[in-house]
């Protein structure tokens, strides 16, 4: 990238990419709601399309700083583009709003491009930036400028930027303006005011009241009231029925004068502007449009001295603080994720704490000393807690940023495909842990284009199943309990069972004799198997990158397992059940066969003494009867050892763990305690283990092992090929000392 | 001024409750519109005088221009609050004379830290207004 200043220091790069993606998500996000607004009819939201352009205007700021040119010139042009379209200048289009979508993918790209991860986008920038320029040039021949009429630089001074906006889209609309005068007594100008409105609102629309005179009279106020109207002046005078109020049509400029007002008095200055003006263009000298001139002055082209001349300069030299003041701030995620490890230390910490004070405790002479010191501990475990809950707040995000990226997506894949799809959102505002959102977006992504590629159908064969053209895809998510649960869901043709277990026959995934004992759910659960397609010709989206069976794999990385429901002809659903934090979890610690391990507590129901009695076998697995329900059951001590240990005569316990829709009895031999810990990797010699999630510091030198539910319950409760517990993956000991 | 009620308490409840500085002791007059304010404001020295742009009928800006024409107010300090977001009507702002622009939402130390800035090289009198 010959564009990236490489002396800038990395940590402020790495804000300039956190700031400038979340600019460009920002965009993407508005566009949306911009989409809609013009679908539905309203026309373009004017604070939507404010906001976009403050954002590429930021953006460009941005990159200026940072030297990304290509960003820097591709958001200089898109400001121009959408000053335009603010401002009413050109109409927001489809084809406009394509140009728009295209610049948030590119955006997107550029930025990915500068962090070094892939090949600058460069003709695409070109293409776009030729298109842009066009759009611009469309503009309309016979736009009414506002600095056509004869109001003075005082009275436009003092719009706000929407009442200029109004003011402009009434004359573009052919509405002929007028200045109401009139003299009211302070006293009594609310209600007299209140009756001109209504007799002026029927006939035409108020854009300002100014003020004029100096404030030297005390009891009365001049007011100059700018009304747009249809109306001939008559009628409008007819309308205010005052001899007070003095009605006057301003008129256009006559043309063959000066074409532009004298630059307002506000407009003195000495330097150039310490204010930026957002259209990025230079407030005007005053302009000299004067046939005398040499031509190089006429050159400019009118609209813009126009439009600019009516605008102030920034007042310099005065002592201004434009400081914005902002109150949140961006964390590096890895940052937090140091916090929760000295979190974790400080927990060991506590646990001395708490062994000391209960040995002095229990010692006569220290007694005393040992309550107090245990009260000590108690208000320090308090504040642990609550630091706890603080850092992991400040790590959970709406899942809304993933979503709004996805409806990007739902468009783009749509348009191509020719299918008509409504994408329905609920429960973007549940939130969850950061670095789970980041590893959600490409699973979702590929459910969703799936979704719309194999699931909705073109529309004719919709047409013919008697449903409607448009097809849905809803996208829903809430938090159960300690998960987050997001559910893909599509009114499309659904997945054939039998065309599945065919495929997954002639692939040879599956034996013939297998294929027999699948139940027709637990065919559809073949797509996520390795290497499992459903066509043969994969097309340009869903076939590239990750099929189902990584989805799998990555949801159930974060510790989340992944469900499918379908029907032929009424649709597919596809749950995802994911923990809402990675860091921190609340577990149950037992023992089996003289071990410490640690269940979380989001993946149980309960735990129980266990009834040795109550269990029976059915095809070779145990089962037993718990809650009137048939649970399967399997006894860790089994599966953690090898060879298994002799049955125990002492009592057991069972720890009934759910995960999703599916549960699974644990045998255990005995329970401990239940306490918060901090997950901690595997490492590399033991990260391929499968069954559990990670270690952890029980505070008291030990080192515990984390079950991972989710693939326990997968690994003891896949079905089809009866694989037994003692698969090799998990026959791996972890007795004292591994 | 500012026409909306509760911001309008919430921004006295932090001037008067200033312990120290030139803003301690300070006298707060609240203006709900305009019209209102073009009734006060020549009837009085004020110190200082805040204002909102986004209110019906008369604006901030207009407002600003008021003041900056009245020949007691054309220096004192005059500060923007509001939700206003566009650049340009902070220029132009400026640009009529305002001091300074503050946005909101803002925390009470913004405020206070704000208006002291603004009235602290106009000699430092404690203000009246």
């Amino acid at each position: 990238m010959a564009e990236r200043r490489d002396d800038a220091p990395d940590k402020a790069r790495e804000e300039f990419f956190s700031e400038a993606s979340e600019l460009v998500d920002g965009f993407g996000r508005h566009l949306l709601a911009l989409e809609e607004s013009v679908e539905s009819g309203h026309g373009p939201d004017p604070e939507t399309l404010n906001d976009i352009f403050r954002g590429v205007h930021t953006l460009k700021g941005l990159s200026g700083l940072f030297g990304a040119a290509t960003l820097s010139g591709l958001s200089h042009e898109l400001e121009n583009l959408l000053d335009d379209l603010r401002l009413g200048r050109i109409p927001l289009s489809t084809a406009v709003l394509d140009l728009l979508f295209d610049a948030v993918e590119l955006y997107g790209r550029i930025l990915s491009a500068l962090k070094g991860e892939q090949a600058e986008p460069r003709e695409e920038v070109l293409t776009l930036l030729a298109s842009l320029a066009a759009v611009s040039n469309e503009r309309s021949g016979n736009v009414a400028f506002i600095a056509e009429y004869e109001l003075a630089p005082e009275t436009l001074g003092v719009l706000t930027e929407y009442e200029e906006h109004r003011l402009r889209s009434n004359l573009q609309a052919g509405l002929a303006l007028y200045r109401l005068k009139a003299k009211f007594p302070l006293a009594t100008i609310d209600s007299a005011l209140e009756e001109l409105k209504l007799r002026v609102r029927p006939v035409g629309e108020i854009i300002t009241y100014l003020p004029t005179g100096d404030g030297g009279d005390l009891d009365a106020i001049d007011l100059e009231i700018l009304v747009a109207s249809r109306s001939a002046a008559a009628e409008l005078r007819q309308a205010v029925d005052s001899d007070a109020v003095l009605v006057e049509e301003v008129k256009k400029r006559d043309l063959s004068q000066a074409r532009t007002p004298p630059a307002p008095r506000v407009s003195e200055r000495t330097d150039d502007s310490a204010i930026d003006l957002p259209d990025g263009r230079e407030t005007p000298s005053p302009p000299a449009a004067d046939e005398d001139e040499p031509p190089h002055v006429s050159m400019h082209p009118a609209p813009q001295v126009h439009e600019a001349a009516v605008m102030p300069a920034a007042a310099a030299g005065r002592d201004i603080s434009l400081r914005s003041v902002t109150q949140t701030v961006r964390v590096d995620i890895r940052k937090l994720d140091r916090l929760m490890n000295a979190l974790g230390e400080l927990s060991l910490v506590r646990g001395a704490l708490l062994r000391y004070a209960e040995k002095l405790r229990s010692e006569p002479a220290t007694r005393r000393l040992g309550m107090d010191l245990l009260g000590v501990h108690r208000a320090f475990e308090r504040q642990l807690a609550q630091m706890q809950s603080g850092i992991l707040e400040v790590r959970m995000v709406p899942l809304g940023q993933v979503f709004d990226k996805l409806a990007r997506i739902v468009r783009q894949v749509s348009r191509e495909q020719n299918k008509s799809v409504h994408f329905v959102v609920t429960g973007g505002e549940t939130e969850i842990d950061k670095l789970i959102v980041e590893e959600l977006s490409d699973p979702l992504l590929h459910m969703i284009r799936n979704a719309i590629d194999h699931g909705i159908e073109p529309i004719p064969e919709r047409a013919a199943a008697g449903k409607p053209d448009t097809g849905t895809v809803a996208l829903n998510a809430y938090q159960q309990g300690n998960h987050v649960v997001i559910e893909v869901e599509d009114d499309g043709r659904g997945i054939d069972p039998h065309a599945v277990l065919h495929k997954a026959v002639t692939m040879g995934l599956v034996s013939m004799e297998d294929a027999k004992s699948f139940s027709l759910e637990e065919a559809v659960s073949l797509v996520f198997m390795q290497g499992f397609s459903t066509r043969d010709t994969a097309t340009a989206m869903s076939g590239r990158g990750i099929g189902m069976d990584i989805v799998k794999t990555r949801i159930a990385k974060l510790g989340g397992l992944v469900d499918i429901v379908s029907e032929v002809q009424i649709g597919t659903k596809i749950t995802l059940t994911l923990p809402v934090t990675l860091a921190i979890v609340g577990v149950l610690t037992f023992v089996v066969e003289a071990t410490v391990y640690c269940m979380p507590l989001s993946s149980m129901e309960e735990a129980v003494v266990f009834d040795a009695a109550l269990v029976r076998e059915v095809d070779g697995r145990e089962v037993m009867t718990h809650r009137g329900v048939t649970l399967p059951v399997v006894r860790l001590a089994r599966l953690f050892s090898e060879p298994p240990a002799p049955q125990r005569a002492t009592k057991q316990f069972l720890i009934v763990a759910r995960v999703g829709t599916r549960r699974l009895g644990m045998v255990v031999d005995r329970l401990i305690e239940q306490q918060d810990v901090v997950i901690k990797a595997l490492g590399r010699t033991l990260g391929h283990v499968r069954g559990f999630a990670g270690a952890t510091d029980l505070g008291d030198q030990r080192v515990a092992l984390i079950l991972d539910v989710p693939s326990l319950i997968e690994e003891c409760l896949t079905a089809a090929e009866g694989r037994r517990a003692n698969d090799a993956s998990l026959a791996f000991r972890f007795g004292e000392g591994s | 001024m500012e026409d909306s009620a509760s911001t309008r308490s919430f921004i006295r409840a932090i001037l008067e409750g200033v312990p120290e500085g030139v803003l301690a002791g300070c006298t707060v007059q609240e203006a709900t519109s305009g019209f209102d304010a073009m009734r006060l404001l020549p009837r009085g020295p004020y110190d200082l005088v805040l204002t909102d742009i986004n209110m019906p009928d008369i604006n901030g800006l207009e407002v600003i221009q008021f003041v900056r024409k009245s020949p007691h107010h054309k220096d004192t300090p005059l500060v923007i609050i509001s939700t206003q977001t566009s650049e340009r009507d902070i220029a132009r702002a400026l640009a009529l004379g305002a001091t300074a622009y503050l946005r909101k939402p803002f925390v009470p130390e913004e405020l206070v830290a704000t208006l002291e800035r603004v009235l602290v090289p106009k000699g430092g009198a404690a203000p009246h207004g």
